[in-house]
């Protein structure tokens, strides 16, 4: 008994001493430079507008959220590739076409990277394009109106991943598939045989200059590798693609180790101006294919699908001077030009420093060709002779790199949660602050162009935690601005996000606002089934099918009252929205429909489908409280049973 | 036979002439702002027409029951481009005549016009104001709608304000020196 006390006091003793020594040694957290009048910084008075417009990728929402900086205000959700209950796409007649790919009618997607039209490497303002990642596909939204007006699909692609990165004029956006996939008849190989017959593809689609119309140009085909980020470059880079690559290891099963093995992987040089000479010579293999082509046309408000056959590929190994890999530490994500277009600087997720290299040196080193053998039949440039220098120690886990005005970088770090302010020319580091949590992509305005806007940075975070009131198990996603005007980066807010914003644009405000479209012409209307005046109003039977030429004006649908409906029957309720004023949409919805409602904006037209399921009447009525009268405007479809003779009838007022 | 000075005779034929654009311009605007319109709405009164947010005006009177405000209704912008020509055409004889009566005919015309202008308004605006449809959505016990003849007045939740326009402006100015005028050379004469 003594000696087990004895022992046991020695025992706590020691246990004192030890917690005393390691909580007197912890080292204290880093500071969260946190601005002083950061509240004053981000204040927009009642009334006041945003300086800037941030446009972020809504991740697995599939959709693009549009914020208001320096507040943080979110301004709208903008649907893309998923269905959109609130506002009918995907639902409606007109906008079911825009979901549709080789695979059918695809309602969700995952969307990664937006990407603003530019005129001389400058943002522009007009269109904002954006990737679906799992069936591949690129969109352009009207930035005039504010939705999604095209969607193409990329043939030939597993996971469009690395895009829809714009070139210089916009001259294409591209799109690189992450997943390498057999190219055999069919598509049908063995997966392990990855190494031998699996590929990647690089798409370049053209875009009309004046009409924003996208087309798909050419397709190069690429060793088998997982092909990750990209940017175009620009000034002295203009003509070049750059294009972040990991699994040199061509592993196809657990990649988090088998693709992690070797030193380097790669950064993609690509020569597109080459590519489109030899496309001139009838290099190009034409290949056939089944991929979607989906318009929204303006004038009729109705989208249509066209399945596209055919695309032309060119295979960069028979093709000398169009495709060149540089060693890039450990698995690369981020692979960014600086407004110079000189330097381009790859963040390996697992390297210790962050490359810059120099495109006169890989120009340089082309010429000499100083060339470390090949991959798959494209040369690989030596590191060094491509290298300009390294960051030294920069951080843990860097992936994203965006620039300002002042010749400085700020990249992200995943794994130490932070931002880093470096100098592109002496790649000393200058700051360093922590975001909250695992900062994934980060956004300057405009820090991907030729003269960024700079004044702020944010940080588009993986983790969200305890920065908000909780809510449940799953949390709202998150993001941080930093102001970036001095020489010490401060943070002023956080902003809770819609889906994951993976990456995310933001130019100033009046580059949007100058040609901001308040309501479509009434007069310009030529929608099969638009009715622009309530005498025309009508309802005709066409065998089993019921078309409703309706109206709608505040407050009332013309005709709110219909008979003669049948079981059976599907009626198509076209509702043309007669308003000619800024903000007056009217809602349209019917008890029982399978679908959603409908958002129509005033001058537009939109169909709903409805295949009633049993007799009875049915209430419809609008959705989007319009005026003093809203809840009046309602009315009544009856409908009777198959093989009555209730006569076909409308009337609005009688 | 009375003679005008010439330096009368310049200014008569200069005030004809300037009022030659308000055939081109909007000559009357009826102003509205409300809550929700903090940008307002603006009715124009050409001498041939109705321009504006006509539309958008009409759709929310229909609330309250009062007419469709429509061009074809209105014989006067049949008439009006003819009388603007006419005082420039009388304005000029007066001018090129130099004759006293002439100058007294020419102010008559333009005091007379003026009169019935304000009369013709005003019957309208009571017109559209009172003449209401029975089954209107929105019935105020007593409340009439008659925009103001000059100035501001709160109809319900909109603030109405009616001034002259441009082409107003280019009439009304004109009149009062021609009056002026007449005034200056029958001191003169005594």
């Amino acid at each position: 008994m003594k000696n087990v006390s004895i022992k046991n006091l020695l025992f706590i003793a020691v246990g004192f001493l030890a917690a005393g020594f390691f909580s007197s040694c912890k080292p204290p957290k880093v500071d969260s430079a946190m601005a002083g009048d950061a509240a004053k910084r981000v204040y927009v008075a009642p009334g006041k507008k945003d300086e800037i417009y941030l446009f972020t990728s809504g991740g697995f929402s599939g959709q693009v959220g549009v914020y208001g900086l320096p507040s943080g205000r979110m301004l709208k959700q903008v649907p893309v590739f998923s269905q959109d209950a609130e506002t009918g796409y995907g639902y409606s007649e007109e906008t079911k076409p825009m979901l549709m790919t080789s695979h059918g009618y695809t309602p969700w997607d995952d969307s990664h990277h937006p990407q603003l039209s530019r005129t001389d490497g400058q943002d522009d303002g007009r269109w904002l394009f954006i990737n679906a990642n799992n069936t591949p596909r690129i969109a352009r939204m009207d930035l005039g109106i504010f939705k999604t007006t095209e969607i193409i699909e990329l043939p030939n692609c597993g996971g469009n991943h690395a895009s829809p990165f714009t070139t210089q004029n916009t001259e294409y956006v591209v799109g690189a598939s992450r997943f390498s996939i057999p190219y055999d008849k069919d598509g049908d190989a063995a997966i392990a045989e990855y190494k031998d017959k699996f590929k990647g593809t690089i798409s370049f689609i053209k875009v009309d200059k004046e009409t924003g119309r996208m087309n798909l140009n050419f397709q190069l085909l690429v060793p088998g590798v997982d092909y990750d980020l990209s940017r175009a470059g620009k000034a002295v880079s203009h003509g070049w693609v750059f294009f972040s690559c990991y699994n040199s290891e061509k592993a196809h099963t657990l990649l988090e180790v088998n693709a992690s093995q070797r030193d380097k992987d790669f950064i993609m040089a690509v020569n597109w101006k080459k590519a489109e000479e030899y496309l001139a010579q009838g290099k190009g293999m034409k290949w056939a294919a089944n991929y979607a082509h989906n318009v929204m046309d303006e004038k009729t408000h109705t989208a249509t699908s066209t399945m596209e056959k055919e695309v032309t590929v060119l295979d960069v190994k028979d093709l000398p001077g169009v495709c060149y890999f540089i060693p890039c530490p450990k698995s690369p994500h981020g692979c960014d030009v600086d407004p110079t277009g000189e330097y381009i600087c790859a963040s390996g997720k697992l390297a210790a420093v962050i490359p810059v290299y120099s495109f006169s040196k890989i120009q340089k080193a082309i010429e000499a060709k100083s060339f470390d053998g090949d991959f798959d039949g494209v040369p690989v440039i030596k590191y060094e002779a491509a290298l300009d220098g390294e960051v030294e120690k920069p951080g843990l886990g860097p992936l994203h790199t965006e620039f300002d005005d002042k010749g400085n970088a700020y990249t992200s770090f995943f794994v130490s949660s932070e931002i880093v302010k470096w100098d592109v020319k002496t790649k000393q580091i200058l700051d360093r602050v922590p975001t909250y949590y695992s900062i994934g992509h980060l956004c300057v305005p405009m820090g991907d162009n030729i003269h960024p806007y700079g004044k702020y940075v944010i940080a588009l975070n993986k983790i969200t935690k305890d920065r908000y009131l909780p809510t449940g198990p799953e949390l709202t996603q998150s993001a941080q601005l930093y102001s970036i005007d001095g020489q010490k980066m401060q943070l002023l807010l956080d902003f809770p996000t819609i889906g994951e914003p993976h990456y995310a644009q933001a130019c100033p405000a009046e580059l949007i606002t100058k040609h901001e479209v308040k309501f479509f012409k009434l007069d310009s209307n030529s929608h099969k089934y638009a009715c622009k005046n309530e005498k025309d109003a009508k309802v005709v039977r066409n065998g089993n099918d019921v078309h409703v030429y309706m109206t709608a004006i505040r407050s009332h649908f013309t005709p709110d009252n219909i008979e003669g409906v049948k079981m059976g029957d599907n009626v198509y309720f076209h509702v043309t929205n007669l308003e000619q004023d800024w903000d007056v949409p009217h809602g349209f919805a019917i008890k029982g429909a399978n679908n959603s409602e409908l958002l129509i904006l005033p001058g537009e037209t939109s169909t709903l489908k409805w295949t009633p399921d049993h007799s009875g009447v049915y209430p419809m009525y609008c959705t989007d409280f319009c005026s003093a009268l809203h809840q009046e405007m309602q009315g009544y479809v009856r409908v009777s049973p198959a093989g009555t003779n209730t006569a076909l009838k409308f009337s609005t007022g009688e | 036979m009375k003679k005008l000075k010439i330096f009368t005779r310049i200014i008569i034929a200069m005030c004809a002439l300037a009022m030659i654009p308000s055939n081109f311009v909007s000559v009357w605007q009826i102003q509205l702002e409300a809550p929700q319109y903090p940008e307002g709405m603006k009715m124009e009164i050409w001498s041939h027409k109705i321009a504006g947010d006509i539309d958008k005006i009409n759709n929310l009177n229909h609330y309250i029951g009062m007419s469709q405000i429509k061009e074809e209704n209105f014989p006067e912008f049949k008439i009006m481009p003819w009388m603007i020509w006419g005082f420039v055409l009388i304005g000029l004889f007066t001018a090129i005549v130099g004759r006293r009566f002439m100058l007294w005919i020419f102010t008559s015309v333009l005091v007379a016009s003026g009169a019935w202008g304000i009369y013709d308004f005003w019957h309208w605006e009571y017109e559209y104001g009172h003449n209401l449809n029975p089954h209107a959505a929105i019935k105020l016990p007593g409340m009439s709608y008659q925009p103001p003849l000059f100035g501001w007045k709160q109809l319900l939740n909109f603030l109405a304000g009616s001034f002259p326009d441009v082409g107003g402006w280019l009439i009304i100015a004109p009149a009062v020196i021609v009056v002026a005028l007449l005034m200056y050379e029958m001191i003169r004469k005594k």
